[in-house]
């Protein structure tokens, strides 16, 4: 195959899923600009490897190597980030964490209502807060809909830390977000 | 069944990820259990939620444009009929061997149009690699008497330089490029969040301006005072156009 036609094959199989890559890198740099470049640099080094690409799910595999690029950025130009400080496999993740003005639940019960701007806002500033291995995992089961075993292959992770993570993700989300209703139900907002 | 179990499960029987039997053993436990119900209803919520409203990031429209030039460049530079040298000859030696042996041996036969789009294949090329590689400049410089010099005893021709900042198209800075096998003066500008590549080799003769698009870049070749000009870029034709223009005017002494 010459060099020419490789290109086209390989655009071929990567482009339509370069907005799931985009995606993903966007919220792991949390930056459009940083973002663009770790997409860019993705696509060049999975054509690299793209003979060694045996089939299967193409979006899976892009994503591979998308969320590898991401990890090695951010352990180059935000190394702080990488190694939160939470103990990966064990701790609760701290709802206070992810809201700023989170305060303890007090027993009310609120419905998970109508969505205000604002609510979007803060439900998104709580998700890009999550550690990047929490983040991952809960932008790729929650807006790729990938399986478990797709994301554990991805993350270089065992399934059963892909549902541990993605439980305490959940659950650290929840809990600020019922939080963050209770107040504004009983502020009247 | 424990709630402790349910409180485990109840993520990846949302996710529907639980074997038949797991599902089933979920169900059952559900019916008679009210708190683990709530928890499962409140969970089930919030992941709506988070499906609903997180924001999806689509790739911004220039995205899939500049992979594919990236990738075109890349694969000219795979192309085994001629290498383009990587090297910004840094270290001297190699350097002076190159200037020697290419200067004198392909001042002359640029001319003829059948090379001429290998030629322009390699600017776009190396107007791609400039932005790729993280060196756009050897000397950033906005200022032409910092840039002008910079090129001294590096080249055996000395290139006009002229700031255009009034007129729109900031100096950025000078590089030493290397192309159809010779060293040349490679100065950039700045044209809005653009940036043009300007590449000048001397070129006796002369020949009428033309111009081309290639992946996507345009391609503005023009000769004048014993030198060739190639200004490479992503900005419209015509801007190129009016740089060309306003690079002639502000060099009387070669255009």
């Amino acid at each position: 195959m010459t060099e020419q036609a490789r290109v086209r094959r390989f655009e071929q199989v990567a482009l339509p899923h370069l907005d799931a890559a985009y995606n993903l890198a966007r919220w792991l740099t949390r930056n459009d600009a940083d973002a663009e470049d770790v997409v860019q640099e993705a696509f060049l080094r999975a054509f690299k490897f793209f003979d060694g690409f045996r089939g299967g799910s193409e979006r899976a595999w892009l994503l591979t190597i998308v969320r590898h690029t991401c990890f090695s950025w951010l352990q180059q130009n935000r190394p702080a980030e990488v190694v939160a400080g939470y103990d990966l496999e064990v701790a609760e993740l701290d709802p206070a964490a992810l809201d700023p003005t989170f305060r303890a639940p007090s027993g009310d019960d609120p419905e998970i209502a109508l969505m205000h701007q604002a609510d979007e806002d803060l439900l998104n500033e709580m998700i890009a807060t999550l550690p990047p291995q929490f983040r991952e995992v809960v932008i790729l089961r929650e807006l790729e809909d990938l399986s478990y075993k797709e994301i554990a292959d991805i993350a270089a992770i065992p399934i059963g830390t892909v549902m541990s993570r993605l439980a305490r993700a959940r659950k650290a989300l929840q809990r600020a977000w019922l939080e963050r209703r209770t107040q504004e139900v009983r502020h009247g907002a | 069944m424990e709630h402790d179990a349910v409180e485990a499960d109840v993520h990846a029987y949302l996710d529907d990820q639980l074997e038949p039997a797991q599902v089933a053993r979920i169900q059952e436990h559900l019916r008679t259990c009210p708190a683990c119900t709530e928890l499962y209803e409140r969970q089930r919520a919030m992941n709506s939620v988070v499906r609903q409203h997180a924001h999806y990031h689509t790739a911004p429209r220039h995205l899939a444009r500049s992979i594919r030039s990236t990738l075109r460049a890349h694969a000219e530079l795979e192309r085994p009929r001629r290498r383009v040298a990587w090297g910004w000859f840094a270290s001297g030696a190699a350097f002076a061997c190159a200037v020697t042996l290419t200067v004198s041996l392909s001042l002359f036969q640029l001319g003829p149009r059948g090379e001429a789009s290998s030629l322009d294949r390699e600017l776009v090329a190396a107007h791609i690699r400039s932005l790729m590689v993280n060196h756009l400049t050897d000397v950033p410089s906005s200022d032409q008497h910092t840039v002008k010099p910079w090129f001294d005893g590096k080249l055996d021709m000395s290139p006009p330089v002229v700031d255009l900042v009034a007129d729109g198209f900031p100096l950025i800075g000078g590089r030493l490029d290397y192309l159809d096998q010779r060293p040349v003066v490679a100065l950039i500008y700045g044209r809005r969040k653009h940036l043009i590549n300007l590449f000048i080799w001397p070129q006796p003769g002369s020949a009428s301006p033309r111009n081309e698009t290639r992946q996507g870049y345009n391609l503005l070749r023009w000769t004048a005072g014993g030198m060739e000009y190639a200004a490479v870029s992503d900005v419209a034709l015509g801007d190129l156009e009016e740089f060309q223009k306003l690079f002639a005017r502000a060099t009387p002494a070669s255009g």
